[in-house]
């Protein structure tokens, strides 16, 4: 009997890990089309244009990089030291792990359309805030 | 239901297609390109298949240990506030890419869990718990203490706002 259970559950995850391989292996081939097509030096240029078209611009760079959070702290950094605002910076570092503008599809397919893209636009919107609550709260701090 | 699945099915491989279709058409104006990215998508997909098995486990686990009524009681509409610590804890605990969960909170969902926790697990996979000193090297202590606590708050608010859409699909 237990036996049986565990064959169909075997089979059923099975065959849904069969139908979620193609979602992410056309995720990883995008998501390296897109970093080796957009290198993240491009970034730095974009921004200048005061806090809050800054944070704007960050978040839309995060929402959009499709990398390791790991080069969200690179990226970050290297802007932080060519004068990029801090609040541009941790708009940056939020979208690139909140939003997910490229993995969209895959977040439809298997999530629903609406929950995709309602979830997508609370974490932009999100990510502005916490840009501007986090900076002015260390600001607070001292 | 199983014709969500099959829908579900072919749509992955029609995205597939799609992207290997773009491969072909930016192969044709820059070749180079898409050696990199292909050699790119080489280096990734070793490091993400340790991810994707951890994730076939779950799905078993899921399947196995889960029933429908346990996911209903613990996170779903009566499971509380307990529901949302699970859905934060397990948020802060996944590791690897984002997409790899989306299988794992379609099945949880289509079980019985809240719209809005399937939310807030996302969410909350921002608090990175093994780059937390890295990113303490980078910006300081202070600013990733404060940050992680406004990430923890607003995953919790992301769920809240889902909960308008949750109770739109019942309604």
């Amino acid at each position: 009997m237990e036996k049986e259970r565990l064959q169909t559950s075997l089979r059923k995850t099975a065959w849904t890990f069969i139908n979620m391989l193609p979602i992410i292996i056309g995720m990883l081939l995008l998501t390296s089309l897109v970093v080796t097509a957009f290198p993240e030096q491009l970034s730095a240029g974009l921004f200048g244009g005061g806090n809050a078209l800054d944070a704007f611009i960050g978040a839309s760079v995060g929402s959009v990089a499709a990398g390791h959070p790991l080069a969200s702290y690179l990226l970050g950094g290297e802007l932080l030291k060519s004068g990029v605002s801090l609040i541009a910076v941790t708009a940056l570092i939020v979208s690139w792990v909140t939003v997910g503008i490229v993995q969209l599809p895959a977040e439809i397919l298997m999530l629903g359309t609406r929950f995709a893209i309602y979830r997508n636009v609370i974490c932009f919107i999100s990510a502005l805030a916490v840009a501007f609550l986090c900076v002015y709260t260390l600001r607070l701090m001292g | 239901m199983e014709g969500a699945r099959k829908k579900k099915g072919v749509g992955g491989w029609l995205f597939l297609l799609l992207v290997l279709a773009a491969y072909g058409v930016t192969g044709a104006i820059d070749a180079e390109m898409v050696g990199q990215a292909l050699s790119f998508f080489g280096k990734v997909i070793w490091k993400v298949l340790p991810v994707l098995i951890i994730v076939f486990l779950l799905l078993l686990a899921a399947d196995l240990l889960f029933k429908s009524q346990w996911i209903k009681r613990n996170l779903g509409r009566e499971s509380g506030i307990k529901g949302w610590l699970i859905a934060v804890v397990g948020g802060i605990l996944a590791t690897g890419p984002i997409y790899a969960w989306y299988a794992l909170l379609s099945e949880l969902r289509e079980k019985g869990m809240r719209t809005s926790l399937a939310a807030v697990f996302l969410y909350s996979r921002a608090v990175k718990l093994p780059l937390l000193p890295l990113m303490i090297h980078y910006f300081g202590a202070a600013y990733t203490l404060v940050l992680c606590l406004y990430l923890l708050g607003f995953s919790i608010l992301s769920g809240v706002m889902m909960v308008k859409l949750e109770d739109r699909e019942t309604n």
